[in-house]
C-alpha cells in the first residue's frame, strides 16, 4: 500500500475497501463450512461421529456439478446433491446404526470411497479426466444476488459499499446458511425433536427407557446431516467453482468437524469458529505474493497449509478442553 | 435387535473377511458395469496383469511392500485404539529422512552402511510425524482421528515447499531431487535371484520386500510377545482395567503412535531406495491410506496384514493394467474398491455374521439330525 501524506482521506477509504472486500470473502468461504459443520453437529448431537462430512460433500459436490451439466438447472443439481449425501448419510446409518459397526472406520470408508468414485464416474460420463464439464450457463449455477440498488450503492463507500459487497451479492446458499444457524439453535433448544437428539446423545439408555426409538432418532440425525451436507458440496461445485474437481472438499469436511468441535458442539459458536477459519483462509490467500516487514513473502505452499495448522492449533485446545456428547461413537444396544 | 452371532475362531479369522471381501468385490463388480464395461473382462486383466507374468508378480510384491508398511502401521495403533489416518503423512516425511541419508551417503558410502542409516532416519522421521498428534491426543484430548489428517496436509504442504525451492536439482524444472548415488540402491530381486542362480524378469521388486516381511515378524513379537504388547492391547481394549493394571493410557497412545509413524516412515526404504532413487512429489501416492484398508482385512495381524498387502498390491498392479486396457476405467478405480474393501471387512463386518453363524449351526447340527 502506498502512503501519501496528502491523501489520508484516500487512505483510509482503501483500507476500508479492503476490510470490506476481506470480509465479503470471509463470508463466501465460511458457507460451506458453516453447513458442514451444522451438519456435523445434528450427527454427533445424536451420538454418531460426524467424520463423514468429507466423503458426504464430495459426493454431492460430484452429484450436483454432473447433474447440473447435463440439465442445465442449478436446481436439480442441489437436489442430486442432497439425495447422494443422504444416500450416503443413510449408508453410514446402516453400517454404524443398524448394524453397530466402528463408526470411524465406516466414515473413512465412505470418505475413501467417494474420493475414488467421483473421479471414476466422471472419467466415464464426461471423459475430462474426471472432472465434470465446465459449467458456463448462468441457470447451470447459484451465482451471486445483486440487492436492490446496490449498483448505485456501491459509488457512496461507507454504508454503500458495505451494503453492496457484505450484505448484497451473494448467491443464495450464502443466505441460506445465515438463516440455518438460528433455525439449529431454534430446532436443538426448543422443540422436542432437539431435546430427545441432545438426550440421545447423552444417554441413550434414558431415550430408550422413556419409549422412545434410539435407532430411529440416529437415522433422523443422520438424514439430516445428510442434506446439509449434500447443501455444502452443491455450494462447493455450482456456486463457488463452475463443475467439480478431484478432491475438491481439500479436507473442508474436517476443518468443519474441527469448528463443531472448537464451537463445543454448540450452533453459535461454532458458527464463531467457522468464521474464524474463513477469516484466516482469506486474509491468507490475500498475502499471497505480499512482502510482509520482517518475513518477507511467505511462501505459497505455508498460506495454503495455515487452515490445517490452525485446525490442530484450535484442537490442541488453547481456549479449555472440550466435552464431547457422553454416548458419541458408542453404538446402542438393547441387551447391555 | 438381532443379538450378534458367534463364529467359531477359524470362521472368524478366515471365513468372514473371506465373505466380505468377495461382497466388496461383487459391488465393485457393480461399478464396472455401471461404467459401461464388462466386470468379467476387468476381473480377467486384473488377474492376468498382477499375477499372470513374472513382471506382474514382481510389481505386485513391490507394491505389496508398502502396503505391509503402512498396514502395520494402521494395526499397531488399532491394538492401542487409535486410529491412525497419518499414514500418508508419516510416510512422505519419513520418506524425507531416508532420502536425505541416500542424497548424503549414496556416492560416498557403500550400501551395507547406508542401509542401516536410511532406515533409522526414515523410522525417526515417520515417528517425529506421529508423535505431535499423539502428544496432543494423550495430553490435551485432541481428536487423534483429525489431527493425523490435517498432518497429512501439512506434511503435503511442507514437501512441496521443500522440494520446490530447496531440494530441487539445480536446473530443473519438475519438482525432485538429483538421483541417490548408487550406495543408496536397494539391491532389485530379480539381481539378487540371479546371484543365486534363478532367472526372474526385471521388475522394481528389492530388497525392501524382506524388510517389510522382518518388520511384520518383528510387530508380532513386539506386540504379542512382550510386556510392552500386552500392555498396549489392554489399552486398546479398556483404559480404565488399564489404568487399574498400573499401565499409563497416555504413554501407550504416545509409544504406540511412535512405533506405527516410524514403520510409516518405512515405506520410502521400497519407494525411493528401491525403486525411484530420488526424492519427488507425492511418491507415497496413497498408500497410508491403503494400509488402513490392509489393517482391516488382515484382522490387525501381521500374518493377515501380508495376505492383504499382496491381495491391495495385486488391485494396485492389475489396476494399472485395467486402465491401460480399458479406456473407460482410470485408476481411481481401485480407490473405490478400497474403500468398498474398509466399508464390508471394517464397518459392515457385523452385516454376514449373523447369517454366517446360522449356516455354521446349521451345518454342525446336520450330523445329530442324521443319527
Amino acid at each position: 500500500m502506498v502512503r501519501e501524506k496528502t491523501g489520508g482521506g484516500r487512505l483510509t477509504v482503501e483500507t476500508y475497501t479492503i476490510i470490506v472486500l476481506l470480509l465479503a470473502a470471509t463470508i463466501r468461504v465460511a458457507t460451506p463450512l458453516v453447513l458442514a459443520a451444522l451438519a456435523g453437529m445434528f450427527s454427533e448431537r445424536s451420538g454418531v461421529v460426524a467424520l463423514g462430512l468429507e466423503g458426504m460433500i464430495l459426493g454431492a459436490a460430484f452429484a450436483s456439478a454432473a447433474v447440473a451439466a447435463v440439465t442445465g438447472s442449478a436446481w436439480l443439481g442441489l437436489g442430486a446433491g442432497i439425495a447422494t449425501a443422504v444416500a450416503l448419510a443413510l449408508l453410514l446409518g446402516f453400517a454404524t446404526v443398524t448394524h453397530r459397526g466402528n463408526q470411524v472406520v465406516a466414515a473413512m470408508a465412505v470418505n475413501i470411497m467417494v474420493a475414488g468414485l467421483g473421479p471414476t464416474l466422471g472419467m466415464a460420463w464426461f471423459n475430462l479426466g474426471g472432472q465434470t464439464p465446465q459449467l458456463d450457463q448462468p441457470a447451470q449455477r447459484f451465482l451471486g444476488l445483486m440487492g436492490p440498488w446496490a449498483a448505485t450503492a456501491r459509488e457512496h463507500p461507507l454504508p454503500g459499499l458495505l451494503y453492496a459487497e457484505l450484505l448484497s451479492g451473494h448467491n443464495l446458499i450464502v443466505y441460506l446458511a445465515a438463516v440455518l444457524v438460528p433455525l439449529s439453535a431454534w430446532v436443538l433448544y426448543r422443540t422436542r425433536f432437539g431435546l430427545r437428539l441432545r438426550a440421545v446423545g447423552e444417554n441413550p439408555l434414558a431415550v430408550d427407557t422413556a419409549g422412545i426409538s434410539v435407532n430411529a432418532l440416529r437415522y433422523q440425525a443422520v438424514v439430516i446431516c445428510g442434506a446439509l451436507c449434500g447443501v455444502a458440496g452443491t455450494y462447493l461445485s455450482t456456486a463457488a467453482s463452475a463443475g467439480f474437481t478431484r478432491d475438491m472438499t481439500a479436507g473442508k469436511g474436517y476443518l468443519a468437524l474441527a469448528a463443531l468441535i472448537f464451537g463445543k458442539w454448540k450452533p453459535f459458536p461454532t458458527l464463531g469458529a467457522c468464521l474464524l477459519f474463513a477469516f484466516t483462509d482469506a486474509l491468507a490467500s490475500r498475502l499471497q505474493g505480499v512482502a510482509l516487514p520482517i518475513v518477507g513473502v511467505i511462501p505459497v505452499q505455508f498460506i495454503l497449509a495455515l487452515p490445517y495448522v490452525l485446525t490442530v492449533l484450535l484442537l490442541a485446545g488453547f481456549v479449555g478442553k472440550a466435552t464431547a456428547p457422553a454416548a458419541i461413537g458408542v453404538p446402542y444396544s438393547k441387551e447391555n | 435387535m438381532k443379538t450378534l452371532g458367534k463364529l467359531p475362531h477359524w470362521a472368524e479369522l478366515v471365513l468372514l473377511p473371506l465373505v466380505n471381501l468377495v461382497a466388496a468385490l461383487v459391488l465393485s463388480g457393480v461399478v464396472v458395469k455401471i461404467l459401461g464395461e464388462s466386470p468379467w473382462a476387468a476381473g480377467k486383466l486384473l488377474l492376468a496383469g498382477s499375477l499372470g507374468t513374472q513382471e506382474g508378480i514382481g510389481y505386485t510384491l513391490y507394491y505389496a511392500t508398502n502396503f505391509m508398511f503402512t498396514g502395520l502401521a494402521v494395526a499397531v495403533a488399532f491394538h492401542a485404539g487409535l486410529f491412525n489416518i497419518g499414514g500418508e503423512g508419516q510416510a512422505y516425511i519419513g520418506g524425507l529422512g531416508t532420502g536425505l541419508v541416500a542424497l548424503w551417503l549414496g556416492a560416498r558410502a557403500p550400501f551395507l552402511l547406508v542401509l542401516p542409516v536410511a532406515v533409522i532416519a526414515g523410522a525417526v522421521f515417520g515417528a517425529a510425524w506421529a508423535f505431535i498428534p499423539a502428544w496432543l491426543q494423550a495430553r490435551r484430548g485432541s481428536h487423534i482421528v483429525i489431527t493425523t489428517i490435517m498432518f497429512n496436509f501439512i506434511a503435503a504442504a511442507l514437501m512441496t515447499y521443500l522440494l520446490v525451492n530447496v531440494l530441487i536439482r539445480p536446473g530443473q524444472q519438475s519438482p525432485e531431487t538429483r538421483e541417490f548415488g548408487a550406495g543408496a540402491f536397494m539391491p532389485l530381486a530379480s539381481e539378487m535371484l540371479a546371484k543365486a542362480g534363478i532367472s526372474f524378469s526385471a521388475s522394481p521388486l528389492n530388497f525392501a520386500f524382506l524388510l517389510a516381511l522382518g518388520a511384520a515378524a518383528l510387530v508380532w513379537v513386539l506386540v504379542w510377545r512382550t510386556r510392552w504388547g500386552y500392555a498396549l492391547r489392554v489399552a486398546g481394549q479398556n483404559q480404565a482395567a488399564a489404568v487399574y493394571a498400573g499401565i499409563s493410557p497416555s504413554r501407550i497412545t504416545v509409544q504406540s503412535m511412535l512405533l506405527s509413524g516410524a514403520l510409516a516412515g518405512c515405506l520410502g526404504l521400497n519407494e525411493l531406495l528401491g525403486s525411484q532413487h530420488r526424492i519427488l512429489v507425492d511418491f507415497p501416492g496413497g498408500a497410508g491410506f491403503v494400509g488402513i484398508a490392509v489393517a482391516l482385512m488382515g484382522r490387525n495381524h501381521p500374518f493377515g496384514i501380508f495376505l492383504a498387502a499382496v491381495l491391495f498390491g495385486a488391485l494396485a498392479q492389475g489396476g494399472s493394467q485395467l486402465s491401460f486396457d480399458m479406456p473407460k476405467i482410470n485408476r481411481d478405480m481401485v480407490v473405490v474398491i478400497q474403500g468398498l474393501v474398509i466399508l464390508f471387512c471394517g464397518a459392515l463386518e457385523n452385516v454376514f455374521r449373523s447369517p454366517l453363524a446360522a449356516v455354521l449351526a446349521w451345518f454342525a447340527k446336520k450330523p445329530e439330525a442324521a443319527d
